[in-house]
Order: C-alpha cells, then sequence, then structure tokens
C-alpha cells in the first residue's frame, strides 16, 4: 500500500510543516517515507508545495506526478494540480479560498472552509493543522491518538505554548462536517 | 535502540559528519545546500568544534587546507558554481596528499544556472576535478539514510589513502527528508592510520614536517606523482561500491546513480509488471567505478541504458566498462528538470520493442 500525498498552496500556509507532520508520523509507525520539497525563490504568498510518500515497501522516486490525495489550501494549487489527481483519487480544498469544484466524477473531493474556521477560532496561523484534522477525519490514514501524539512530540518545550492551539485546530478539522 | 530521525539529505550530511569526528566545517553558503552550513553553525560550536563562513569558494577550500594539514578531519560543502571556484585549491589537497570530505549538492548549470536539481557534474567529478593527475574518492548516495553513510566511509576512505573525498548529490538528495537511522548508518568504521605527516606542531621533538604541492624537481614531482597513482590502484581494486538490482536476468541493464536510480527503481517496477525483465546497476562510488559489475552484465545483457540529470556524461564509461559489447544509449533531463518513471518507463518500452524486432529479424 502506497499513498502519495500532494500538499499545495501559498507560501506561509505552513505546507511543508503539514508535510512534515504527516512523515514524522509515518515513520513512527515504521513505514517507509519520503518528503521533498518544492525549493526555489520562494516567499511568503508564492506557490509551495511538498510531495510525502508512505509505503510499505522502499520508495523509488520521490517526485510525485500523480498524487493519489491533493490536499489544496488556495486556488492557484487546485487549478493546477486538480487534473493531475490519480483516477480514484481523493481532493481536500481549502474552499474559503477556492471557489470552485472539482468536475471529475472518478475522484472524491472533500470542501472544508479551512481560513474561515481559523479566523473565527482565534487560530490564523494554524490553517493547515485543520486541514490535517480534516484529512485524518476523510481518509483515516491514521489514528487520530496516534498522530497528535506524534505531532506533539515534535513540538520542542520552548514552544509548549502552541500545543493548546494546535490540538485544537486538529480537533476543529478533524469534526468538522 | 536505533536513533532514526526523519532529516533533510543535507542535514543528515552534517549530521553525519558531526559523529564521525569531523568538527571543522569552512564554507560558503549556496542554494540547494545551505542547510549543511545552517546545521553546521549551529551545532559545532556546541561540540567544541568549529564553523566558518568564509568570504568566498576560493576562501574556504584553502581553509579546509589549512586544517587538513594539521591532521584535523574537515570538511567543506558547495553547490555546482560554488565547487568549480574550489577546484585549484582541491588540486592543492591532492597534490599535497591530504584528506578532506568536499560536498557538491548539485544544482543546473553551466554557469550560475539554476537551483533545481541536477547531475551535470559528473564529469568534472570523476575526471577533472582539477587540475594535474588526479581522481578523488566520489560516492553518489541515493537516499537519506545512505547519505549518512557514506560521508563516513568517505572520510575514512580519505584518511586511509591520504585522498580528498567528494559526496555527489543533487538538490532533490540534499532538500528531501527520509528517516535515517545513524546507528546503522555510522556502524562501518575502520581502523585508521595515524596522521604522523601531518603539521600540528610537536615542540621541537622531531624533525619538521612539510606539507606542500609544489616540487620544482621534475623526477621528484613524477615520483610523488606515481606513487600516488599506486594509492589510486589500491582505491581501484578495493574501494568499489555498487548496488544491483534485479540484473540477474534482465535484457535491459539500467546504469543511473543518485536520485535519478530511485526514478529508474520504480519505472523498473512498472517494466517488469508487464514482463520487461529489466535491471540496475547502480553506481555508489563514481570514482572508483564498478567496472567489473558491468562486464558482468554485459555477459547477458541485450542493451544498456544509461539515466542522467545530464546529457548522456556517464555513457563512455559504461561503453569502456561493457566493452562496448552491448549497446548503450541515453536517457536524461537537465538544467534541473527530472523525468518521471512513466518518461523512464517508455524508453523502456522503446528498447524492448526495438529487441523483439531484432529478434524477429533475426
Amino acid at each position: 500500500m502506497t499513498s502519495r500525498i500532494l500538499i499545495a498552496g501559498f507560501g506561509g500556509q505552513g505546507i511543508l510543516f503539514a508535510g512534515k507532520q504527516l512523515a514524522g508520523c509515518a515513520m513512527h509507525k515504521g513505514r517507509h517515507v519520503s518528503w521533498l520539497p518544492s525549493y526555489g525563490p520562494e516567499m511568503r504568498g508564492g506557490s509551495a508545495s511538498c510531495s510525502v510518500i508512505i509505503s510499505d515497501k522502499e520508495i523509488g522516486s520521490p517526485i510525485i506526478s500523480q498524487p493519489d490525495i491533493l490536499i489544496a489550501f488556495n486556488y492557484p494549487s487546485f487549478l493546477r494540480f486538480e487534473p493531475s489527481v490519480s483516477e480514484g483519487g481523493l481532493i481536500l480544498a481549502n474552499s474559503s479560498l477556492i471557489g470552485s469544484k472539482s468536475e471529475r466524477d472518478d475522484i472524491s473531493a472533500h470542501y472544508i472552509p479551512a481560513t474561515e474556521i481559523a479566523t473565527a477560532e482565534g487560530l490564523d496561523g494554524s490553517v493547515n493543522v485543520i486541514m490535517l484534522g480534516y484529512l485524518l477525519y476523510v481518509t483515516r490514514l491514521f489514528d487520530y491518538d496516534e498522530f497528535i501524539g506524534s505531532f506533539l512530540s515534535g513540538i520542542p518545550a520552548s514552544k509548549s505554548a502552541l500545543i493548546e492551539g494546535n490540538k485544537k485546530a486538529l480537533r476543529l478539522g478533524y469534526e468538522y462536517r | 535502540m536505533s536513533r532514526k530521525m526523519l532529516m533533510k539529505g543535507n542535514e543528515a550530511i552534517a549530521e553525519a559528519a558531526i559523529c564521525c569526528g569531523c568538527l571543522y566545517f569552512f564554507g560558503y553558503p549556496i542554494t540547494p545546500q545551505s542547510e549543511i552550513s545552517e546545521y553546521m553553525a549551529k551545532r559545532l560550536p556546541q561540540v567544541g568544534g568549529l564553523c566558518l563562513q568564509a568570504e568566498s569558494e576560493v576562501a574556504a577550500i584553502n581553509m579546509v587546507l589549512g586544517a587538513a594539514a594539521s591532521g584535523v578531519r574537515v570538511m567543506t560543502s558547495s553547490s555546482s558554481p560554488g565547487v568549480s571556484l574550489m577546484s585549484e585549491g582541491i588540486s592543492y589537497l591532492v597534490g599535497s596528499d591530504l584528506p578532506c570530505l568536499i560536498c557538491n549538492i548539485q544544482r543546473g548549470g553551466p554557469g550560475l544556472g539554476g537551483i533545481q536539481p541536477a547531475q551535470q557534474d559528473y564529469l568534472q567529478a570523476t575526471k577533472a576535478a582539477g587540475h594535474g593527475d588526479l581522481h578523488l574518492y566520489v560516492v553518489a548516495p541515493a537516499s537519506v539514510h545512505e547519505m549518512a553513510g557514506l560521508v563516513c566511509r568517505a572520510f575514512d576512505v580519505a584518511d586511509t589513502y591520504r585522498i580528498p573525498a567528494l559526496l555527489l548529490a543533487d538538490g532533490a538528495l540534499g532538500q528531501m527528508m527520509e528517516p535515517v537511522d545513524f546507528d546503522t548508518a555510522l556502524s562501518d568504521r575502520r581502523n585508521l592510520p595515524k596522521k604522523d605527516w601531518s603539521a600540528s606542531g610537536h615542540g621541537g621533538r622531531r624533525k619538521k614536517n612539510v606539507v606542500n604541492s609544489l616540487y620544482l624537481s621534475p623526477d621528484e614531482l613524477e615520483r610523488s606523482v606515481l606513487a600516488r597513482q599506486e594509492r589510486y590502484s589500491i582505491i581501484e581494486s578495493s574501494e568499489v561500491l555498487f548496488e544491483e538490482a534485479d540484473a540477474g536476468d534482465a535484457e535491459i541493464i539500467i546504469v543511473a546513480y543518485g536520485i535519478s536510480a530511485r526514478i529508474c527503481k520504480s519505472a523498473i517496477e512498472a517494466a517488469r509488471a508487464i514482463g520487461i525483465r529489466v535491471g540496475l546497476i547502480r553506481p555508489i562510488t563514481l570514482w572508483p567505478y564498478p567496472k567489473a559489475a558491468l562486464g558482468r552484465a554485459a555477459e547477458h545483457a541485450r542493451h544498456f541504458l544509461v539515466v542522467e540529470l545530464n546529457t548522456g556524461q556517464m555513457v563512455d564509461d559504461v561503453k569502456l566498462a561493457t566493452g562496448s559489447r552491448r549497446p548503450v544509449s541515453f536517457f536524461g533531463r537537465c538544467g534541473g528538470m527530472l523525468p518521471t518513471p512513466e518518461d523512464v518507463l517508455a524508453e523502456i518500452i522503446k528498447i524492448h520493442d526495438n529487441i523483439r524486432s531484432e529478434g524477429v529479424l533475426a
């Protein structure tokens, strides 16, 4: 079983961080994993993406041309990557910034107004964690408690003030219907 | 208890170097390798080492020369244009018989080129890293875990034979994160000779050591070059590393290293699923080159396909190693473009169809 996950959005939305949390949890579970960021003259507000592959066997190419799961944080990423999602694949879209819906009938698409939820809850920087919570709900990629354990273990003591906000954001995404 | 960590290739290089006793780093930042110096700047002062950002790559490699001459483990890292700047110093290091590690996290070239992954420095690394008759011990990892292990190996080989080692990777491997287990990656250590040649100060207790690459007497210079060639011969017979995957029954052998080999492995899996017998020989050391393994494969394979992120720099090495007994073709992208496994698969199918139609004609 191999999951090829492409996460894309604006620089500053925590795209690379979100990917790292998925890769980290998969590693703790003993799965093979690779995380490949887009890099370049990137900046806040520019485009950012990362490719995460989680597999039961050794990973060949870390580059994803046809994702099984696309997590689109903004409209340009949705436009660019929606056509590349593999048949039977899945799209999670941040509907606060993505006005249109996928017209493909060979994939399933799910929408969550993550930016609006984050703003309403005073969690402006946590759109990425809300999206991760929603991913866990939709895909059951990881058990919720298992994921939060791995996620929190990566937060250093110096940033323990961030724990509560992140837990809340993950829960909001997980419980969104 | 293993120490499995999720790390970028660049960070794994730096951590592995520190774990195997490299306490001195001199470098100049350049994408896509800057995490190496960033990591060193943070960690080396914590372990009593020194990380110094030089004013240029030229200065950095000469600082490496000075530190190596004093007998310490030392390294630098850069990316393609920066390594070109270092070539004079690299030649001086070879001429002075000094061990060190140089990392080239390649980007697209020539010139300032781009910042995306490439393998366009293969010929520079393996044939002409500097002027004079010289070789570096060149290792090409294909995963983050292997990067850590090859750092250790490269340092040990450099110390054993008193030559500089070069770790040749690319922007994708440098930037990507994978689990790395330092306990297993760094478990293969060897006993190293004492550096009794170093210019490290001795309080007048022995004749002074001189570290130098200038020989004004031609016969003396020739002797030093030939003595080094003898060490190169030993390295060629005992320090070759390569990986073979699915090669035993293969009609088509792909020869690829580093990130290209990863892409090819995915393509090979897909090709095997449709019944094409294709395998991989992955050189892990680019110098010395795994000539014997390729020569053996030429006994049974019908075709060799070289896949690189350049325009075919390794093709001649494959032709030499196989004695041109089989056709050798090339597929690649360059300038920072990466082929997909599907691109490589299409190339495999094309070759397979050609072999079949030749069979019909014969």
